[in-house]
């Protein structure tokens, strides 16, 4: 057990790329870490650094408070899960998890021991004697995972670990995955590009983008309080909505109407280098149908009206889809994130707009429908910088804030 | 209707084959069926020998040209390949694992090697021999094969260890293995066919080798069985040693055969899966 210190951690490669960019983390005794972004942006370096399987080009790594910059991945003392698994193929479950136990020299019976009660912890007792290739994808994962918790090390690190699984599988893991660590207060840190893995399992999310942490919080604060662009599109599914707002009178005109601004978006505005186009984000939960709400509500927000295009029940709620007039939202983030979700070349004209209504709703396809928004939960961005300039001091206050 | 076709291909195929192993085994079953005539049934055509006879193997383990001759053929064959083996493997290793200047070139000029027409080496080969004072040695012998089997054992090796997950080697790290350890007991154990079928095939070249073999030597010293065979002569000067010579033949497939039909499932499995993925 110990805390994982990364201090302006950098990776350069010799042709000159730079992987990963002064990272400052700090990772608490038996918390758990998730790293997420989309491919390429040095989540998997980052873990490789922390692992010692990639050198770290400047910055110091600190684990149990005790530099490792130059140690071998062995004197570290952490064992990782690979997202192939890794496992053996000429050696059977029981000696796959006994391999590190086996380098440590150990004596027999405790190793047998060990691995006994680990396989009991995952339910691979019947699978011991058997080969990695007559196993199946989650029986594999299974045996990964007991080969990683049998020594005890000091953290775990995981690459991807559930990528490989299919969907339904995937979710039971996820569960086995979280109470495995709960149970063993393990300090972890875990790689996906997933972000309802990221959501659903750490403590706290690390979002990188281009080799930069981009925001660190626990889920539900990177959800509702985004720094940035990047962050809000990658977090949330489906995704927030992006709109074109343009600053003119001292409103935002947008594709859903005018948006009024308060007094502190205003003050953000005035100044010298302030942008004159903005992005404004809405969450599909954050939209609603205009005829379900009582007076009160509707104070907080604004309606427009546009036609549906498509409409998802999914039971508790229906997802709608709308298609609005108007300029789209451009920005390079959104591009990226656009290009990593395989959409890049999918968008049609106009702007679509994915919203969540009640079950309630009768909306129906191919009519026109009044929709209601809430001005307290809207987010504006800065398309240059990608900043959120209604957050203040880390809360987001929507555009109505003074 | 379906069924009816699958059996006609099959026979078609296992006429095919039939047709093949016949035309490759019938000179090899000639030569054995000649090492076991006596002398006057020698001409007489038969395939089936009339009379039987062992005296052709005895007259070859008698003479010390043979016996000689093969223990050449062993110590040679063996130290090059296992020359070989070693330093293709480490080469195979680096250039499927490393990325380090001048691979590339490596890889080009390895395959260049096993492209140049040996026959045109032989001259200048015979010359450097002698001036170095290597003619007519076991070293003599020894470098050229390990120089020519290298570019194959390196081919080989390389397709097998490109097959082996570099998971496994970091996961062997993490574990606690050192780079040695992860080698020893991870990779080693998963590349072991690969380095089987390369040590046969650059046996069986070293083993079957002429060109070299004649030009380098020239006296029992060094002289391996293909050449010495070259050499036979009957106990006299004008006794004729067809028969001797067949047996000598024989002697020197049957091992080849031997090892191949021992470890065939184990050079199978190695040939296809390295073509693969290699």
């Amino acid at each position: 057990m110990a805390d994982i210190v990364l201090d302006k951690v950098s990776k350069r490669f010799p042709d000159g790329t730079t992987a990963v960019q002064d990272v400052d983390l700090e990772i608490a005794d038996g918390e758990f870490v998730i790293l997420v972004g989309p491919s390429g942006c040095g989540k998997s370096t980052t873990l490789n650094m922390i692992a010692g399987l990639e050198d770290i080009s400047s910055g110091e790594l600190r684990i149990g408070g005790e530099r490792v910059n130059d140690k071998a991945p062995r004197d570290r003392d952490i064992a990782m899960v690979f997202q192939s698994y890794a496992l053996y193929p000429n050696m059977t479950v029981r000696e796959n998890m006994a391999f590190p136990l086996r380098l440590a020299k150990l004596d027999k019976e405790t190793i047998n021991q060990k691995v006994d009660e680990a396989a009991k912890v995952l339910e691979l007792t019947a699978l011991l004697d058997r080969k990695p290739a007559n196993l199946s994808g989650g029986q594999r994962q299974r045996v990964a995972m007991g080969r990683a918790i049998v020594r005890q090390p000091k953290a775990f690190l995981m690459d991807e670990p559930l990528s490989n699984l299919d969907a339904k599988l995937r979710v039971q893991m996820r569960t086995v995955v979280s109470r495995l660590q709960k149970q063993l207060g393990t300090t972890t840190v875990y790689v996906t590009h997933d972000q309802t893995e990221a959501m659903t399992l750490g403590d706290r999310v690390v979002i990188m983008r281009g080799g930069a942490v981009q925001q660190v919080g626990p889920p539900q604060e990177l959800y509702d309080h985004p720094r940035n662009l990047f962050v809000a599109g990658f977090i949330g599914s489906p995704s927030m909505n992006f709109v074109h707002a343009a600053v003119e009178d001292g409103k935002l005109r947008t594709a859903l109407g005018d948006v009024p601004i308060g007094e502190r978006v205003r003050r953000e505005l005035e100044a010298g280098d302030a942008p004159r186009e903005l992005i404004l984000g809405i969450r599909p939960e954050h939209f609603e149908d205009a005829a379900l709400i009582d007076d009160e509500t509707r104070r907080r927000g604004m309606e427009f009206e546009a036609p549906v295009d498509i409409v998802e029940s999914m039971g508790s709620d229906k997802y709608v889809y709308f298609t609005v007039e108007g300029e789209r939202a451009t920005a390079a983030e959104l591009e990226e994130l656009a290009a990593d979700a395989g959409a890049a070349d999918f968008a049609g004209g106009g702007s679509n707009l994915v919203t969540r209504l009640s079950a309630e709703s009768p909306v129906r396809e191919g009519e026109s429908r009044r929709v209601w928004f809430n001005l307290e939960k809207i987010h504006l961005f800065d398309p240059g910088s990608g900043r959120n300039l209604t957050l203040h001091e880390g809360r987001s206050a929507g555009a109505l804030a003074d | 209707m379906a069924v009816e076709s699958t059996t006609r291909a099959k026979v078609r195929w296992g006429l095919l084959d039939v047709v093949v192993v016949v035309f490759a085994l019938v000179p090899v079953l000639w030569i054995a069926s000649l090492s076991f005539k006596t002398p006057a049934t020698l001409t007489d055509g038969k395939f089936w020998p009339r009379e039987w006879t062992l005296d052709n193997y005895r007259t070859i383990f008698d003479t010390d040209q043979f016996v000689r001759a093969l223990i050449n053929s062993i110590g040679i064959a063996l130290i090059a390949t296992t020359i070989a083996v070693v330093l293709g493997a480490m080469a195979a290793y680096a250039i499927s694992r490393l990325d380090f200047p001048g691979k590339k070139l490596l890889v080009g000029v390895s395959l260049l090697i096993a492209m140049f027409p040996q026959v045109s080496l032989v001259s200048p080969l015979f010359e450097i021999e002698r001036q170095l004072g290597l003619f007519d040695t076991w070293p003599g012998l020894i470098l050229p094969y390990i120089t020519f089997a290298l570019p194959l054992a390196i081919y080989t090796l390389s397709a097998f260890f490109k097959q082996i997950p570099w998971d496994l080697e970091k996961a062997a790290k993490m574990d606690g293995a050192t780079q040695a350890q992860a080698f020893r007991r991870v990779i080693a154990p998963l590349a072991a066919p690969g380095v089987f079928t390369t040590a046969i095939l650059v046996f069986i070249f070293c083993w079957n080798d002429f060109l070299f073999a004649i030009t380098l030597t020239s006296t029992e010293r060094s002289r391996t069985v293909p050449v010495a065979l070259q050499f036979f002569t009957g106990e006299s000067q004008f006794e004729d040693p067809t028969g001797a010579i067949c047996a000598a033949a024989v002697v020197i497939t049957v091992p080849i055969i031997l090892f191949v039909l021992f470890f065939q499932r184990r050079i199978v499995s190695g040939l296809t899966s390295g073509a693969v993925k290699g």
